[in-house]
């Protein structure tokens, strides 16, 4: 493949933002969906008037609080006047959306991408927890099952927490990992979080704490899951042409892993110790120089804890089966480790921001903006963010300018 | 939960393509669309077969033994359903193995089940407004006790 046609390095991420995050918030999802769009906007020392292109994942998405505004809904509030606009849900996972972004930057559909996620599902819970959203968590005669759900909704298993723990399971099985190396990657987001003012719980955690929370779906218990929360992220991805001159130092794109081979299911999957992010993963290094050792932190997906540890193996950061011993004792992993993980607390502990928190992160850590949390290697010049579990993956390799 | 009493579950839409599969058990029998043609084994139901494209497809029956391939104890209560905790696994369908069934183990303890255990089909009857449906459980199969042991 020549460089050239690898038009994702002709995009970086000039701007970060973030709306006011929390637990529940009660507040409007379309004002912290704004919030954190202007405030990326702003980062990146653009107006309003710059952005040419949109895009976001998943898209409108009902009263669930997986998403709190379509792209329609951003477009017309700041009457954006668009070259390229996209959104949807069915990619390579929630970083899809930016991968997408960078791809229309480099075709020459926009010079500057707004991208955003924002989610509300803290408050659309409530006091009812999970159930408050799950379908049939009325017990209500009458819902169906249809689509990809009519396969699991009758027999009981409605959430990813039963899916990924079944691959965590054969995981388990297959390479002998344990719950106590699962558990560094919910101690060590934990010890990050608690460096990052941002992040919903930040209160110290052991194993015994690990070890003693209830049971959800074996192996996960409660701290394997992420935390609901209220917030948006945006970037402005935009053509590196276009932001030499701007407030930030941009990250550049090296890379992206878009792949599915497997095919797209849950259970249906050729292998499942590993999931999607095998495709993924393999892609991305099938489209750069650099390799697996030059990366300085990664921020890997952790809806639940388990698809930290796939993602170590997917994206070769680890040999495939020796993510348990790699966590172990969870030095390799901390701030001051060989590989930095999940900086800021991931979904586990600074909330579920779905995806684009781990990118947030990246660029984060290599504009050497982490504060008391920034890693202990100076001036880091790679790192990687990767989003999504089970049948939907994808990963963006990012350098210094 | 009284014994022999169905547990709440949220029911298949019956759709034209995959309703055969959920009514299968009216008659004690699992059944996947299979390629006449090929021979090709497939699911969920499709109107074409993957590996040839032949439209030549019919539920045909299996034995109903497979192979548990991996599974969750699962702890939380999403809905009302089976008593808590139930056994969520994946199984492999002896007739080829990667055909595979999300579903629950039944007719054991959720901390006798292991991976590479046999099990067999069992039905669930439920009636629902627009018809009755048979989900295909499994429960440890006595044939095969033993088999695929788990390790120590």
């Amino acid at each position: 493949m020549n460089a050239s046609d690898i038009i994702e390095r002709r995009a970086c991420v000039s701007g970060i933002g973030q709306s006011e995050i929390g637990r529940r918030l009660d507040a409007d999802p379309l004002t912290l969906t704004l919030d954190g769009c202007l405030a990326a906007i702003e980062d990146a020392g653009l107006r309003v008037g710059d952005i040419d292109g949109l895009s976001t994942y998943p898209g409108a998405f009902g009263p669930s609080g997986f998403s709190g505004a379509g792209a329609v809904d951003v477009h017309d509030a700041l009457r954006l006047e668009l070259g390229w606009h996209d959104s949807g849900i069915e990619t390579s996972g929630q970083l899809g959306s930016v991968i997408k972004a960078c791809l229309a930057v480099g075709a020459g559909l926009a010079r500057h991408v707004l991208c955003f996620r924002s989610v509300w599902e803290g408050s659309a819970q409530g006091s009812k927890g999970r159930a408050g959203i799950m379908p049939g968590g009325d017990g209500k005669k009458g819902v169906r099952a249809s689509g990809f759900t009519e396969w699991t909704l009758p027999f009981s298993a409605p959430s990813a927490a039963v899916w990924i723990a079944m691959f965590a399971q054969r995981h388990f099985h297959e390479y002998g990992t344990t719950r106590e190396q699962l558990a560094q990657i919910a101690l060590n987001a934990r010890k990050n979080a608690a460096l990052n003012p941002n992040a919903i719980y930040s209160e110290p955690m052991s194993m015994d704490d690990y070890l003693s929370a209830r049971l959800i779906s074996t192996p996960f218990c409660l701290f394997d899951c992420d935390v609901p929360c209220d917030g948006a992220t945006a970037f402005v991805i935009s053509h590196v042409d276009a932001a030499r001159d701007l407030r930030q130092p941009p990250v550049r794109v090296e890379a992206v892993g878009t792949a599915l081979r497997g095919r797209p299911s849950w259970d249906q999957f050729d292998d499942l110790s590993t999931m999607a992010n095998r495709d993924a993963g393999a892609h991305l290094w099938t489209r750069t120089d650099l390799k697996p050792s030059d990366v300085d932190c990664a921020q890997l997906y952790d809806g639940f804890s388990f698809i930290t540890l796939s993602w170590l193996e997917a994206l070769q950061l680890v040999p495939t089966g020796e993510s348990g011993p790699f966590v172990e004792g969870g030095h390799r992993i901390a701030r001051d480790g060989e590989l930095p993980v999940n900086t800021h607390g991931g979904q586990l502990s600074a909330g579920r921001l779905h995806g684009y928190g781990f990118l947030h992160e990246a660029v984060v850590q290599l504009r050497g903006q982490g504060g008391a949390r920034q890693i202990a290697k100076a001036n880091p010049q790679v790192a990687i963010a990767a989003a999504g579990g089970g049948n939907t993956c994808g990963c963006m390799l990012l350098t210094r300018d | 939960m009284a014994e022999g009493e169905v547990p709440f579950r949220i029911l298949p839409a019956l759709s034209e393509r995959s309703g055969f599969f959920w009514r299968s058990g009216r008659d004690g029998v699992l059944r996947f669309l299979r390629c006449t043609d090929c021979g090709a084994w497939l699911h969920p139901p499709l109107p074409l077969c993957p590996v040839d494209h032949s439209k030549n497809l019919a539920p045909t029956p299996v034995s109903g033994r497979a192979t548990v391939h991996t599974f969750s104890i699962n702890h939380q209560p999403w809905m009302p359903g089976p008593e808590l905790p139930y056994t969520v696994a994946i199984v492999d369908i002896e007739e080829d193995p990667s055909v595979r069934l999300t579903t629950n183990i039944v007719g054991c303890s959720p901390d006798d089940v292991y991976i590479g255990m046999p099990v067999r089909v069992v039905f669930e009857h439920h009636e629902a407004d627009d018809g009755e449906v048979w989900l295909p459980m499994f429960e440890p199969d006595p044939d095969r006790a033993g088999d695929g042991e788990r390790g120590q």
